[in-house]
């Protein structure tokens, strides 16, 4: 229901705001929702706000796991 | 509807206006065709275009350059070597002759690079608030070399559909600087004339039928392809070129990329001569990312697009414009 | 180039072998994707057709543009000399008086945000009303803006609330005789802020399983294959497939703005009907910003469907679109009698599109 997608962290500023890269697009970005989200991170961004702090080692044992299963 | 109004949807190119055309226009005119360009006297093709663009600047263009490319290109879908233009001015009470200036200078330029002269014209002012700054319209003469003829109707299953390269960045680039969502990184508009491309390419080998995905995008030049043949397309979502920010803006927003304008792109439907006019193409700057990204099929009845991941999806004709949209 | 997160969750090869099983799977079940996106991802990668037919993928009420009522709509339509901030998806959706697009064709100033943020610097020109649709995903933003207003004495803005909130719905879902959804797959992103706990109700009370999922294909199979596990095992329970994004307890500092903002209320669901505790409204203290109260608005306790529109079934999986006597006949993407329609991932409008 509701459209977000990763973005990587470039830029944070004092004021809770900071600049989001989606991957050669970048846009300033909101970040209270995430406060422990440093530069580097991976965030999950809807509507101009941060919401969830992407955990790419999750990611990737998700898909290891998936790979073992079926003998990748 | 005695009380139905016009909404932006009415001028999105997409189903509404095609109802519009048919409900109002067409109960009149009766017009022999529905495509922006037509051939009259044997060898002589006209046009007519109206440019509305918001930011009347934007990355990779303006208003003037896009009336000529938008011009040139219709004619040139036709085959036609573009040669003359006419162009009317409607100004906005208050605006600025200085941005006038820059304007002309630009429809000057792109005319210049595109070997069409302005021949003729009309200025009109009209009162504050009643216009978005200005508006151009155009009429656009070329003429059709020997032997040349394009007919949606001469295609047939099997066909290859070829496109000159990367869709969806004038979308992208005039949403972006129109809308307040401050992205940067974004590619600039592709506006641009394709007329000496187009003469390549009939060259090269024998066209079918082309036409330029604007408005609408390269969903609907299909569809309305397939309206006119009774015949199928399938495309593969593996081979469309969408460059990457520009997905990244249409994942953001909820845009699909097969729906957005673009100003400086083909579709050209072509038989066994495919790879030659690939190949001609590639040499040439404004195609130098060309490719096949699918063909007509007499299997189907409608657009299909074959996704990455092997399922297939159905590409309908929208009503409308897309909107951004949170979910 | 290195893939990024969401690419290597649409390899091919993997979505493959995940296919493969699946099609293994003999037993009948309907699973319900509650979220919208889900339902227009499902389409967007050409999913269904790739399931074995003994799966039947029902589109739940997660689209929050489709259970907004037709009052809402109505009701701002009535406001003079205010720009209204919007959400792109919401501005065809008809009320009885048409959509706002239309009634921007008659003068009204409505403008499409991406972000209730931006609806805040707008009134800075001009008195701003933002519509406040969206789910648990959204809420927590619009209650930042509000506070920021507030923190700023912006006098300019207000928001109307029309705030659903998920959890409920789904138990009303689970709760209905005469639904019978075997499993649900689980929002995603609603529950990026909400975490997995408050779903766990279906399973406990009701004994339905769900499993919170992604959104690219590989989440999606892959969140199906684990609600296929439960139901072979006979022991619903509610997981998380999406683990990258969603934590057991979700987003504390979302959570927190939003109880610091809103309160709960009961809240009519177009065709749904009123769902006890489903809504978000404004509290006192911040009721200046409450575009209901700044403006003597009411929203009516009830809202009829009458033009025979049977969204209410669709949403819960009663029928299938095509099922309902108005679907491609009066009602079509391009003249929306239903919500359900209007936006383009609206459970009718999903269907008109991907599955003829
Ligand atoms: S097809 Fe239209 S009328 Fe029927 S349920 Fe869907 S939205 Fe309602």
């Amino acid at each position: 229901m509701c459209l977000a997608i990763p973005g990587k962290i470039i830029k944070k500023d004092k004021d809770e705001k900071g600049i989001v890269d989606f991957g050669g697009v970048e846009k300033e970005i909101i970040l209270t929702f995430v406060p422990e989200a440093e530069i580097g991170d991976w965030v999950l961004i809807h509507t101009g706000f941060g919401i969830q702090i992407i955990s790419e080692d999750e990611a990737e044992e998700t898909i290891r796991i998936l790979n073992e299963a079926f003998d990748q | 509807m005695k009380n139905e109004r016009i909404t932006l949807g009415h001028g999105s190119g997409a189903g509404l206006t095609q109802k519009l055309i048919r409900d109002v226009f067409n109960k009149n005119f009766k017009l022999p065709t529905l495509e922006d360009a037509v051939v009259i006297e044997g060898d002589m093709v006209v046009t007519t275009d109206a440019h509305v663009v918001r930011p009347l600047f934007f990355p990779g263009g303006d208003i003037g350059k896009l009336s000529i490319t938008g011009t040139v290109n219709d004619l040139s879908m036709k085959g036609a070597v573009p040669k003359y233009i006419l162009i009317t001015y409607i100004i906005e009470e208050g605006f600025l002759i200085s941005e006038l200036k820059k304007i002309t200078e630009s429809v000057q330029k792109a005319a210049e690079e595109s070997g069409v002269s302005v021949i003729a014209g009309d200025t009109k002012v009209v009162e504050k608030g009643k216009a978005d700054g200005v508006y151009i319209t155009t009429c656009g003469i070329g003429v059709l070399p020997d032997k040349i003829h394009l007919d949606a109707r001469t295609i047939k299953a099997g066909d290859k559909i070829i496109i000159n390269g990367s869709i969806g960045d004038h979308s992208v680039a005039v949403i972006n600087s129109r809308e307040n969502f401050k992205l940067t990184g974004i590619p600039e508009s592709d506006c641009a004339s394709l007329n000496k491309l187009v003469q390549k390419m009939l060259k090269a080998g024998k066209i079918k039928f082309m036409r330029d995905p604007t408005r609408g995008g390269v969903a609907t030049v299909l569809n309305e392809v397939c309206a006119d043949t009774d015949l199928g397309i399938i495309i593969e979502e593996s081979l469309l070129p969408v460059k990457k920010e520009v997905r990244i803006v249409c994942e953001l927003l909820g845009f699909d990329p097969l729906y957005l304008a673009n100003e400086g792109k083909l579709l050209a439907f072509v038989g066994q001569e495919a790879e030659s006019v690939l190949q001609a193409m590639k040499e040439d700057p404004l195609g130098a990312d060309s490719r096949i990204i699918g063909e007509v099929s007499a299997e189907t009845n409608g657009v299909y697009l074959k996704t990455s991941i092997g399922g297939l999806r159905p590409l309908l004709l929208l009503d409308a414009d897309q909107l951004p949209r949170i979910c | 180039m290195k893939l990024s997160i969401s690419e290597k969750f649409r390899d091919p090869d993997l979505v493959r072998s995940l296919v493969e099983e699946l099609q293994s799977w003999e037993k009948p079940v309907k699973l319900m994707e509650v979220c919208g996106s889900h339902t227009m991802a499902i389409g967007h990668w050409g999913l269904r057709k790739l399931l074995p037919s003994s799966i039947t993928l029902l589109s739940g009420p997660g689209c929050p543009v489709c259970v907004t009522p037709y009052s809402v709509i109505d009701s701002i339509m009535n406001l003079k000399d205010v720009t209204i901030a919007t959400f792109g998806d919401l501005i065809r959706v008809p009320g009885r008086n048409g959509s706002l697009e239309q009634s921007r064709a008659r003068g009204l100033d409505v403008r499409i945000v991406y972000s209730p943020f931006d609806a805040l610097e707008m009134a800075k020109k001009k008195e701003t009303v933002f519509i406040g649709i969206g789910f648990e995903t959204t809420s927590p933003g619009v209650a930042y803006t509000i506070k920021q207003a507030a923190e700023k004495k912006i006098k300019n803005f207000s928001v109307l609330p029309a705030f659903k909130i998920i959890p409920p719905a789904l138990e009303a879902l689970a709760d209905d005789k005469d639904v019978s959804i075997d499993a649900f797959i689980l929002p995603g992103h609603v529950s990026a802020i909400l975490g997995s706990e408050p779903y766990r109700v279906l399973s406990e009370k009701y004994r339905t399983g769900g499993v919170v999922t992604g959104f690219e294909p590989l989440d999606i199979l892959n969140g199906i294959r684990m609600l296929l596990r439960q139901i072979q095992e006979k022991d619903p329970r509610i997981e998380i497939e999406y683990k990258w994004v969603v934590h057991k307890d979700g987003n504390p500092q979302a959570k927190a703005i939003l109880d610091e903002i809103f309160t709960v209320e009961d809240s009519l669901w177009r065709g749904i009907g009123k769902i006890n505790r489903s809504g978000l409204t404004i509290r006192d203290e911040f009721s200046d910003y409450n575009a209901l109260k700044k403006y003597n608005l009411t929203l009516p306790e009830k809202d009829d469907f009458d033009k025979g529109c049977r969204c209410g079934d669709v949403l819960k999986g009663k029928i299938i679109p095509k099922e309902c006597p108005l679907f491609k006949v009066k009602c079509t993407p391009e003249n929306p009698i239903g919500a359900c329609m209007v936006s383009s991932e609206g459970s009718c409008a999903a269907y008109y599109k991907y599955e003829e």
